[in-house]
Formats: C-alpha cells, structure tokens, sequence
C-alpha cells in the first residue's frame, strides 16, 4: 500500500490555474524528485500535501484513508514534515532549540512545568548521529555550515515518527561539499522507510539521491517514470516543453 | 583520528571563561565594581550608607522599567510608550485613592490601565502590522495627554484614607535596611530571569526576535506572544509607577518625561540587542546601574551636570562598541 496517495488534485486561485489533475503516489523508503520550471506549479503542489492549501478539487490518502488538512500542525500530526526552502532556523538558538522550536520538551507537574535542556540535548545529539552529522547541540545556529544547519532542519523532521519529508530546495545555494551531506542525509531518512519528495532545479542531484523523478509543466503531470529508465536529457525536454508527454 | 562522531557532537565548545569573557554583561558589571570602587576612593561622600541608598533606588525606576523592555527588545521590537505609560498609571493610582478607595482598588485600577495600554500596543503590532516604533510613539503622546485629563494636570499628593500605607509601600525598608523598591527590583528581575531562560514562552521570544518567519512555520503562536509582550512591558512601567508614587508621595503630570530613552539605554548597555534575539535580564538591571553609577559620580567629583547627557551617551555607544570589535573578531 502506498503511503500517501494523491488523486486528481487540482488547485485554482481566481482564473489561475495552478495545479490542473494531478495524481500520483508514494511508497515507503523511496525518494521522489519533483522537478519542472519556475511557476509549474511544484511548490502549489508540496503546500496542498503540507496543509498550508487545501485542494479545490481531488483527494488525498495517508495509508489507505482519506485526509483533509486545514493548516500545517495538522499534517505534522499525520506524520508529514516539512524541510523549508530557507530551512526556518532561528540564528540566535542552539541547535537543539531549533530542533525542538515549537514543540519543546518540558518537565515538572501541572503548570509549574520548566524547559527540559538535558533531553532535548540529548535527544538532538542522537539525532545528529543518527544523520551521521558533525553538528553539536549547544552551538549556536549562527556558527555553523550549511551542511549542518541543514542538519538541523532534517533532525526536525525525525523528531516525530515522519511518514512522508517534503524538502523544499534543499541544495540550492550550498557548496559542493554541503550538496553531497545533505544527499547523503537524504538516504538516511530513505533507508529508514520514510517517503522523501525533493523538489530541486538541479538535475545531478535527482538523479543522484531519487528512485523516480515526476516532471510538471504549466500545472499538469507531464511524467512519472523510474530515475533508471529516463535521462537528465529527456528530462530537460519535458520541463521546458521540448518533449510534450511520457506514459 | 581517534575521534568518534559521537565525540564530536557531545564536545562543548565553550568553556564557563570563555563564554562570561565572551558575554557584554559581565564586562558592564566590571565597569559598575571597577567605577565603584574609584569612586570609594576618590571621594568621601560614595561609599556612605545614604548614598548607597539613594543609588540603588534611584536605579531601581529604570530597572524595572528596563526588566518589561527586555521582553519586547528581545522580540525585536522597541515600546517608546513607557515613560508616558508610567505616569498615566501612577496618575490612575493617585486619583483613584485621593477620590477615597483603598489602595488595592488603586492598584487593581492601574494594573488594569497598564495591561489594557500594552493590549492595544500590541494587537495593532501584531495583528494590523503597524510598526512598533509608530504605535508606540503615540501612544506615548496619548498617554501622557490622558494622564493630564485625569488629573486636570494639577499635583497629587493626598492619597485618600490609605496614604499612609501606600507611603509605606514605596518608601520603607523593611528588610535589612534595603529600600523596598530595591526588593521589588530584585524579585522581578529573577521571574523574569525564570521566564527567559526556563519557559516555553520565553524560548519562543528569543524565536521570535532570531526569525519571526522560523517561528511561524514551526508553529509557535507569533501574534499572541508579541501581543503579551507589550502588556508586559506597559506592566512593568505600571508597576515602576505604583512604586514611584509612593516613594515621591506625590504625582505630577511630566513624571516619566524621556523615561523611555533612558530605559532603552539601559538595556542596550546591559547587551540586549536592539536588533533581537538577545537580551538578559541581568543586563537591564546592570545597565540602569551603570548609568545611575556615572550620573552620581559626576556630582560627587564636582563635575558640572550638563556633562551628564555626554557620558552616558559615551558609554551607550562603548557598550555597542565592545560587541562590534567582537563580531569583527569572529567573522575574520
């Protein structure tokens, strides 16, 4: 069964029409590329399955039943993270308090509850190691490489038992180095069995970290088909219109 | 390399020393002993006990003031209204109790009076989006207007049938000899010391003032945090106005009056950051001690007074200074 499941999902603003019957779906421990051009409607397409859009039309299922989301809190609850474009890291906090921003670990009874540094410490520092990253919990965001804050953004994902990561961009504007550990940080969460869907421009990477690789052009699906049996060639030709269609 | 990853990620980086020599507080709070102590021996009038007391009382208006500011500076924000909101609530509390209710009429009034001002501050910043600086700037015109409404800009001094105890409230010691204003400082500045570094909320304010847009994806309620620190802050203006009136025994209509720059300037010298995402509450209270330290040596040595705006100017701009040539240090 795949994880999630999405059917004829279509998205409109007004007149415009961004998103135009799409279906496709997920399974476990697979990494899906997302590619196609500025305004083809990608990133229309990850905030319907984020909670941050509902879709005009078409539905969607998590695990075999059916789910609608009205904003993001929901989506973490079944299960669906998010990696954000500018990964949404706070400079000034360490990077376990990024990790736990917004669901912070707390101890004591009743209302008299205090923040619980040594297990988010902890806790983040597992996750570190988990994505086999030199990140510390005590330093501050505001030191640290781009690989590691992205690091940071990732062991957010993996704080609750994620089904399915959306990564926005993940290896735009990071240097060589940075784009093979946040690759390799990818295949971590694949090899747990979670679902990742990459969204990215940059072709060596999808080809490099995902199983199969769905192309949108001007709203619609113009191609899902296994990384092994297409081409950054054939590929290009389908984001730019070049190639209209595969099956 | 024997070096485990695991190593690696439960290494500190820093040590105790070098996070306090890293840390503006701690050298502000060597300014305040070092000064001090000059002061103890260049003059005979400093270290008496009277002196003393009237230092850390003076310090303890701005202080407190400074504690609520913390809250909104860390945020990102700046609440220009505190001068202002301190003397419409002290005005609140002597008109209340001069018309004859007792005090803890008068106090519930003016607690009232602060949270609503702060409520307003901050619903139209966070929620109409207005600029901190502008709704704060006017308010501090329309409170100090409503102040001199309430009171048809004449001097309280009588305090209905609990003027005595509202004297005893500002103006005793009943501890050891300390001024009770400077209990309360001392109070207040540990809850807020509690709030910063042990609550969720005060984790979600440094959030808040590092990246608001990182807050508001992960969840953390932004509107509502933002409104509370400004009724946090018009709080603690409250309060200082509650205290100061019984400690002066008596309220016109221009106490306050430029309050809020002295009060930014104390948190900015104690190493809040005007930028966000940094302030301690340690750092309010030695900054408005710093300042109180400089204008009482000033008198004590025979300097004339018109030098005062001049030295505490100069020590604003050193405080910041120290922190630039330390960020110029890191990024080389």
């Amino acid at each position: 069964m795949s994880v999630l499941e999405l059917a004829n999902i279509s998205k409109h603003f007004g007149a415009i029409q961004a998103v135009n019957d799409v279906s496709f779906s997920l399974e476990a421990g697979e990494v899906v590329g997302l590619m196609g051009d500025n305004g083809a409607g990608k990133s229309t397409l990850v905030k319907m399955i984020a909670g941050n859009f509902r879709p005009s039309h078409g539905t969607m299922h998590l695990e075999g039943k059916e789910i609608v989301m009205h904003k993001p809190a929901e989506a973490r609850q079944h299960g669906i993270e998010i990696v954000h474009q500018d990964l949404a890291l706070c400079n000034n906090l360490t990077a376990a308090a990024n990790v736990y921003l917004g669901r912070e670990l707390r101890r004591g009874v009743g209302p008299f509850r205090i923040l619980d540094y040594a297990a988010m410490y902890k806790r983040a520092g597992q996750l570190f190691a988990e994505l086999k990253s030199e990140t510390r919990p005590r330093d501050l965001v505001k030191q640290m490489s781009g690989g590691q804050r992205q690091a940071v953004a990732i062991a957010r994902t993996m704080l609750s038992q994620a089904k399915i990561v959306l990564m926005d961009e993940p290896t735009a504007a990071i240097s060589v180095r940075q784009v093979a550990e946040v690759l390799n940080l990818i295949r971590h969460l694949r090899d747990q069995g979670i679902a990742v869907v990459l969204i990215s421009h940059r072709m060596p990477d999808v080809f490099d970290v995902a199983d199969r690789v769905i192309v949108m052009r001007r709203g619609r699906k113009v191609a899902d088909k296994k990384i092994a049996s297409s081409s950054p060639e054939e590929v290009t030709g389908l984001i730019t219109g070049a190639i209209e269609q595969v099956a | 390399m024997a070096v485990t990853l695991d190593q690696t990620i439960a290494q500190k980086q820093h040590t105790f020393l070098s996070r306090l020599l890293a840390n503006q507080t701690f050298w502000v709070v060597i300014a305040v002993v070092l000064a001090c102590l000059f002061l103890s021996f260049a003059t005979d009038s400093f270290a008496t006990s009277k002196n003393l007391f009237n230092i850390t009382r003076n310090v303890t208006f701005v202080a407190i003031v400074a504690l609520g500011m913390t809250f909104v500076i860390i945020t990102g924000g700046i609440d220009l209204s505190v001068g202002s909101v301190l003397c419409l609530c002290s005005m609140v509390l002597a008109v209340t109790m001069h018309a004859g209710y007792s005090i803890e009429i008068g106090i519930l009034a003016t607690i009232v009076t602060a949270l609503a001002i702060g409520a307003f501050n901050g619903v139209l910043i966070a929620y109409v989006g207005f600029p901190p600086f502008v709704v704060t700037l006017g308010m501090l015109s329309v409170a100090r207007s409503l102040a001199m409404v309430a009171s048809n800009n004449t001097v309280v001094f009588q305090f209905g049938p609990d003027h005595q105890k509202l004297l005893a409230l500002g103006g005793g010691a009943w501890l050891f000899g300390i001024a009770n204003p400077v209990l309360y400082m001392i109070i207040l500045a540990l809850i807020t010391g509690f709030i910063l570094r042990w609550t969720k909320f005060g984790r979600h304010i440094f959030a808040i003032g590092g990246n608001e847009h990182a807050a508001t994806l992960t969840g953390v309620p932004v509107k509502q945090i933002k409104v509370a620190v400004y009724m946090i802050s018009a709080l603690s203006a409250g309060l200082a106005g509650i205290i100061q009136t019984g400690w002066l025994g008596a309220v016109t209509t221009n106490l306050g009056t430029g309050m809020e720059l002295q009060v930014i300037a104390a948190t900015v010298i104690g190493g809040a950051n005007l930028a966000g995402g940094v302030g301690t509450a340690l750092g309010a209270i030695v900054g408005a001690a710093l300042i109180e330290v400089i204008r009482n040596s000033l008198g004590l040595l025979g300097i004339n007074a018109f030098w005062q705006g001049t030295f505490i100017g100069g020590a604003i701009i050193l405080a910041v200074l120290f922190d630039r040539i330390r960020n110029f240090r890191r990024s080389d």
